[in-house]
């Protein structure tokens, strides 16, 4: 029994923590189990569905669980992939400029315009804070048409930089990083200056370390931003095209499809879930051990 | 002579503000790619925006200017942005709030768990979010014939006694979909809580043990809550833009136009506008005045969090 006890308070923390009571550590235990199940009915749905052959797909009424689980959509996905427009291949190196470019490229700017707003005293600095922070309230729905007159005036129509450009602006990337960047001490930023280093170097040699969860979950976000993005609204040559909108085209093919588009849905969905769990380890990882605050 | 002593302190405020730029011209260049991008493809674009609002643009046609007539039409003729607005507020009130107080509370959970398990429960309450339109499982659960989930266990416990069709009874659609808005609601808000708790120091709740700190409650208050107050208001913000801009489940579960409007909300009524009727000059008025809304309600959240841990 005691043993029990202690493996059950390793689930938490390794060593006994303070201010921890076990009653509380087991009522928590069974809240988050109550509440996962719900939260995590997507997850199994999706999972189930790609390993269901056609019939169960179309069975009414629908059964979550597979009774015959089969890899027959995966198959069928496959073949589908081999006969499409442009060779496959393509449509996934498109997709890795795009969501890279974009989630490299927003983490990078964002991050570096967010230091001298956080930790620097400039004249503008509160108004284009403010112009940030407002702007995300603003409806993207009626922004659009104006966004692709600009876009088709920069010339970078029917190019990867349409789609990546407008990705490295956007405002809550820069607003969680300005949050994470206020709280390092300015004694850390002050002596490294006084050790001369430019600002520049300030920005990546400490700063950037420091709010390391800040941009790994800010990754994480704008991944999924850039990776649901099928891009047709400026993009027009298929060779351009990223995967999202290939295995959209195929789920549009109708009933005979459906085993394929199941298995589609499970692959869209497992890319950024996998990106999130290399990001939210790290997350979780990082600052334990540092105690960097004053 | 006096105008003559004003025009110097003035010269000299002048060259004091020169004198700061230059100083921190590294800051500027640091936000300079940033900015340039940001003006071209937010700024602009919203300025264009709140100018259509201004104008008849059947998105055909040159835009022609109308004055104030878009906003006159949409505070004193319509009816129906009256429900949307309406149904709008009662997602704000109650979902905003409490999904706010959720994403809290479940990455301050969350926290206290280690390593591999902690990941994984990120995951899993994080789920709804990453799976794209993940709330399409709620169609299985919510379908109006006996063979939904919710009609189903309501029938076996003769709770009821024939199927309702939940989506298309008016006084069900927005119980309905404020549930499932809050079950997404553990998003942006959560995640980047869940960072913020990683940055509070760890020495702090030894020193809040000897200062008498007694259990984990208070701990919460008095030591970790005031030092992630920045993500608390950044976590303010993104929930004021997500509850107040609900349209997608409201489409997808209800359908646009909803059964009577009773899931109406302004987006979808600008959506209604924006992309069915081609009035784009009527949905940037909608656009405009509910961003107006949202930046008068940040002013009285950001002060009501100020008094976080005081």
């Amino acid at each position: 029994m005691k043993k029990l006890g202690k493996t059950f308070r390793r689930l938490f923390h390794r060593q006994k923590q303070l201010n921890r009571s076990m009653a509380g550590n087991t009522l928590l235990f069974v809240l988050m189990g109550i509440c996962g199940v719900f939260m995590a009915l997507p997850l199994v749905m999706i999972a189930n569905n790609a390993l269901k052959p056609l019939d169960e797909i179309y069975q009414y009424p629908p059964k979550i669980f597979v009774r015959n689980p089969t890899l027959e959509n995966f198959s069928d996905l496959f073949v589908l992939m081999n006969d499409s427009w442009v060779p496959f291949s393509r449509y996934i190196i498109n997709t890795v400029i795009i969501t890279g470019g974009g989630t490299v490229g927003h983490v990078l700017v964002a991050s570096l315009a967010a230091y001298p707003l956080a930790k620097r005293n400039f004249p503008g600095k509160s108004i284009v804070f403010s112009m940030v922070v407002l702007s995300m309230m603003f409806s993207w729905t009626v922004t659009q048409i104006p966004n692709y007159m600009i876009i088709s005036w920069l010339h970078i129509n029917n190019n990867y930089l349409a789609l990546i450009l407008p990705a490295w602006q956007y405002g809550m990337g820069l607003y969680l990083m300005k949050q994470f960047m206020e709280q390092i001490p300015d004694s850390l930023l002050e002596s490294a200056r006084l050790d001369g280093a430019s600002e520049f170097r300030v920005f990546w040699t400490i700063v950037m370390p420091n709010v390391k969860p800040a941009w790994l979950t800010l990754a994480i976000f704008q991944f999924q931003q850039m990776w649901g993005n099928t891009g047709s609204m400026y993009l027009r040559d298929e060779a351009l095209k990223p995967l999202q909108f290939a295995l959209q085209q195929i789920t549009a093919g109708g009933a005979a499809r459906a085993g394929a588009s199941a298995a589609v849905t499970f692959f869209i969905a497992a890319i950024p879930i996998i990106f999130f769990l290399a990001c939210q380890s790290n997350v979780l990882e990082t600052m334990t051990t540092s105690g960097m605050k004053e | 002579m006096s105008s003559e002593e004003m025009l110097k302190k003035q010269a000299k405020k002048e060259k004091r503000l020169l004198y700061r730029i230059k100083r921190e011209r590294a800051s500027y260049l640091m936000l300079a790619p940033y900015f340039i991008l940001f003006f071209l493809f937010t700024v602009l674009p919203v300025v264009l925006s709140i100018g259509l609002s201004f104008t008849h643009f059947n998105m055909l046609e040159m835009p022609t200017f109308i004055g104030w007539d878009n906003y006159v039409k949409l505070f004193l003729e319509d009816d129906i942005f009256g429900i949307a607005l309406k149904n709008t507020l009662i997602f704000a009130v109650i979902t905003g709030p409490v999904s706010y107080f959720l994403c809290l509370l479940f990455a301050w959970i969350i926290n206290e768990f280690h390593g591999k398990l902690r990941a994984f429960l990120t995951l899993i309450f994080y789920a709804p979010s990453i799976c794209g339109n993940a709330y399409l499982i709620w169609t299985i659960i919510l379908s109006g014939d006996r063979y939904g989930y919710l009609n189903g266990i309501l029938l076996k416990f003769d709770i009821i006694n024939e199927a309702i069709l939940w989506m298309k009874t008016e006084q069900y659609v927005m119980p309905v979909l404020i549930i499932v808005q809050l079950w997404l609601s553990l998003g942006t808000g959560f995640l980047s809580f869940i960072a913020g708790l990683q940055t509070v120091d760890k020495t702090l709740y030894e020193a809040g043990a000897i200062d008498g700190v007694k259990n984990r409650w208070q701990e919460l208050w008095y030591i970790t809550l005031p030092s992630m107050k920045p993500q608390l208001m950044f976590g303010a913000v993104m929930q004021i833009t997500q509850s107040f801009a609900v349209a997608d489940i409201s489409i997808q579960l209800a359908g646009n136009p909803s059964v009577n409007y009773a899931g109406a909300t302004v987006v979808t009524h600008l959506l209604d506008y924006g992309s069915t009727r081609f009035d784009m000059g009527y949905a940037s008025a909608i656009a405009t005045v509910l961003f107006l809304l949202m930046v008068g309600t940040n002013k009285v959240v950001q002060k009501i969090l100020g008094k976080v841990g005081a």
